[in-house]
């Protein structure tokens, strides 16, 4: 009880402190699981991150849920992405609230048409970084061409482009071998 | 029942949205398509709160989309249900940690789908674009916005903030 209860009390400060999601919070990861609590080695750390690239939803929750089943097998995985995602529930939800009360402002409507603009800026660097990460074989140029190309004319739903994008690596890795 | 469809779009999305935060946003704008949960207008304002307050962006942004949909109880279904997904996979795969990391059959299908995602986030964000940019001044003002964020490495609260203000200034 008393190591789930640190469990949690360690997940919900990386949940509090770290701003941006992803490799912005690997600092507070570090510092926490290894540094102070000794939960886990680096070489884990990094094993969490690159398998939690290449597992579905949030990279942060992955490895808290990583890290709370090597401590304490299913219930610690339990603790440690409850609260690691804690402190987004209840901040989000009452800024969210206060925000909806404010819609009708002016100047916070001002605000918000100008921090959309902003929003879309990030958006389009943070492609920019992705894609350079992303695309470094022809196999990869020809996809991304192919996928936008699809996007575009046809309407596909993010759910079918990355299902279909999963078939391409497939029947690429079965005809390499 | 709104809290079970919720919870079945949220969950689809924590099993699609292979990569982070960001890659969240091509499934949201879809649901702004699907349903009248939200505009695709409130999106642009939840990515701007969930990348300027603490904790995950992906979580965040879930919980939002869930709160303005529903409430209270439609933010708690929508953030278990992205989530639950990876942790049943993270649970399965933490067994046989490195042979799944080193699997020549996941390096090359998430090899795939990496470049696939980013020309999806590509997408929402010049659909997006359209919508935000509506004038002169507003693309004059993305533009330059644009250039600044490239060139220069601050954190996005910093351009959040900074894009706040400009929007008050300007009258946007």
């Amino acid at each position: 009880m008393a190591q789930l209860g640190k469990i949690f009390v360690s997940f919900f400060k990386i949940g509090l402190f770290t701003f941006g999601g992803g490799y912005a919070m690997m600092p507070l990861f570090r510092q926490e699981l290894i540094e102070k609590r000794k939960y886990i080695t680096e070489d884990e750390l990094i094993d969490y991150y690159s398998i939690g690239q290449c597992t579905p939803g949030v990279i942060a929750v992955n490895v808290a849920t990583f890290t709370g089943y090597k401590i304490q097998k299913v219930l610690g995985a339990a603790v440690a992405t409850l609260a690691i995602i804690l402190p987004s529930l209840l901040i989000i939800m009452v800024l969210a609230g206060i925000l909806n009360t404010l819609a009708d402002n002016q100047i916070v409507a001002h605000a918000f048409a100008g921090i959309r603009v902003g929003v879309i800026a990030l958006i389009l660097k943070e492609v920019i970084v992705l894609f350079k990460k992303a695309v470094a074989t022809k196999f990869q140029l020809a996809l991304f061409v192919c996928v936008l190309f699809l996007l575009f004319c046809i309407h596909f739903s993010a759910i079918t482009v990355v299902l279909l994008a999963a078939f391409a690596g497939f029947v690429k890795r079965l005809k390499d071998r | 029942m709104i809290y079970g469809l919720l919870f079945w779009e949220f969950f689809k999305i924590g099993l699609f949205a292979i990569g982070g935060g960001m890659v969240t946003i091509p499934f949201l704008f879809d649901l702004t398509k699907k349903y009248n949960w939200f505009s695709a207008e409130d999106l642009t304002n939840m990515i701007a709160v969930s990348q300027s307050t603490p904790g995950p962006v992906g979580v965040n942004m879930a919980t939002y989309a869930g709160f303005q949909t529903a409430g209270v109880w439609g933010g708690i279904v929508a953030t278990f249900g992205v989530v639950l997904p990876s942790v049943i996979i993270v649970i399965g795969v933490s067994k046989l940690l490195g042979r799944y990391k080193d699997s020549p059959w996941v390096i090359e299908i998430m090899a795939a789908i990496r470049p696939a995602v980013v020309a999806l986030i590509l997408l929402a964000g010049v659909e997006l674009l359209k919508l935000s940019v509506t004038d002169r001044i507003s693309a004059l003002f993305g533009g330059a916005f644009f250039l600044m964020v490239y060139f220069f490495k601050k954190s996005p609260i910093f351009y959040i903030v900074l894009s706040a203000v400009l929007g008050v200034v300007l009258k946007l």
